[in-house]
């Protein structure tokens, strides 16, 4: 055991020796992809080069990455309902996390409202609004707040696919013209981006809401589970 | 290039760093919880070292920063799905180990 851990240890030195020998002696890139982004600026309807390469130039990326975090929510989705049901046994009975909640709710979707508008043309977008959106929610369900149509199957799997099939579905109308697929005109670039932009943002948000709800505070322990069941003497 | 101790490339070694120790407590360790902890920890290292590589003499590359940015939500879905597989496994098999492992 000793044994595996001093040789674990001359391992990950070795490696981190090696990657920091990387990072100083890396060769220096062919591309000056910063003046590239730069000089792409004008038409990609947005003022942030971040959200520009993000929802523009390198859409395709984040289309699959999204259609990524679609795909991590169904296999949960699966595997969780093949569990047998139990009732709810989640929310802290503390008066003071609710008093608090009170204040903060309302900040949060101020906050991650400002994070959408803003990515447009400082840093922010759907991804930072939409983990804001999410952190609200796993607040309210610590909290003890339920919301019904959290509940509702269809209402939440058609708000999980939003993002991903608005972001297609543009993509696809972009293409009539006879361009590409995801080439937006330079015109309706902005516009587009921010409709995407904000159905991804409502999108990502129940999905990792979804993925936290997915994982309650069940007993797992084989042992504990069948200790509830028959209550030792 | 070689040998400047700049600025920038501080955000670089400390992924670097990061990266190590993640993979050092990813080989120590067999508790599959430990294990998804320390792969989150090499994970940052990555992100930091492409966000820190991002930055040199001609200005901030927005590229790596754009990946980063989907990267960590896609991260934080994968370790929230890791999380409910364990689950599964830990129910189903009472161990907190994989049987290849011991």
């Amino acid at each position: 055991m000793i044994l595996r851990a001093v040789f674990a240890g001359l391992l990950c030195l070795g490696v981190t020796v090696a990657l920091g020998w990387a990072v100083l002696e890396r060769p220096a890139p062919v591309e000056n992809l910063p003046e590239r982004v730069a000089a792409a600026m004008p038409e990609s309807g947005v003022e942030h080069p971040i959200t520009a390469v993000l929802l523009n130039f390198r859409s395709y990326d984040t289309l699959l990455e999204i259609a990524v975090l679609l795909l991590a929510v169904v296999v949960a989705l699966a595997l969780r309902e093949a569990q047998p049901d139990r009732p709810e046994q989640m929310g802290l009975d503390n008066p003071l996390l609710r008093a608090v909640m009170a204040w903060l709710l309302p900040l949060m979707l101020v906050v991650a409202g400002f994070l959408l508008w803003a990515g447009a043309h400082q840093p922010g977008g759907a991804f930072q609004a939409g983990s804001v959106l999410a952190a609200a929610g796993v607040l309210l369900r610590l909290a003890g707040v339920t919301a019904d149509w959290l509940d509702n199957a269809v209402l939440v799997r058609a708000g999980l696919a939003l993002g991903l099939l608005t972001f297609l579905g543009i993509g696809m109308l972009v293409m009539l013209p006879g361009v590409p697929f995801l080439t937006y005109p330079a015109a309706h670039a902005g516009t587009l981006i921010l409709v995407i932009e904000l159905t991804l943002t409502l999108s990502i948000g129940l999905t990792l809401l979804s993925l936290f709800r997915l994982n309650p505070p069940y007993a797992d322990d084989p042992d504990d589970a069948r200790a509830q069941e028959a209550p030792k003497p | 290039m070689s040998g400047a101790i700049s600025g920038y490339l501080v955000f670089a070694w400390s992924g670097v760093l990061l990266f190590g120790l993640g993979l050092f407590g990813f080989i120590a360790h067999r508790h599959i919880v430990r294990r998804l902890l320390a792969f989150n920890i090499m994970g940052s290292g990555v992100f930091l070292v492409l966000v820190g590589l991002a930055q040199d003499g001609r200005g901030v590359d927005p590229v790596p920063h754009a990946m980063v940015i989907t990267g960590i939500v896609v991260a934080v879905a994968s370790t929230a799905l890791a999380l409910v597989v364990f689950r599964r496994w830990y129910r189903a098999s009472g161990r907190t180990d994989l049987p290849e492992d011991t």
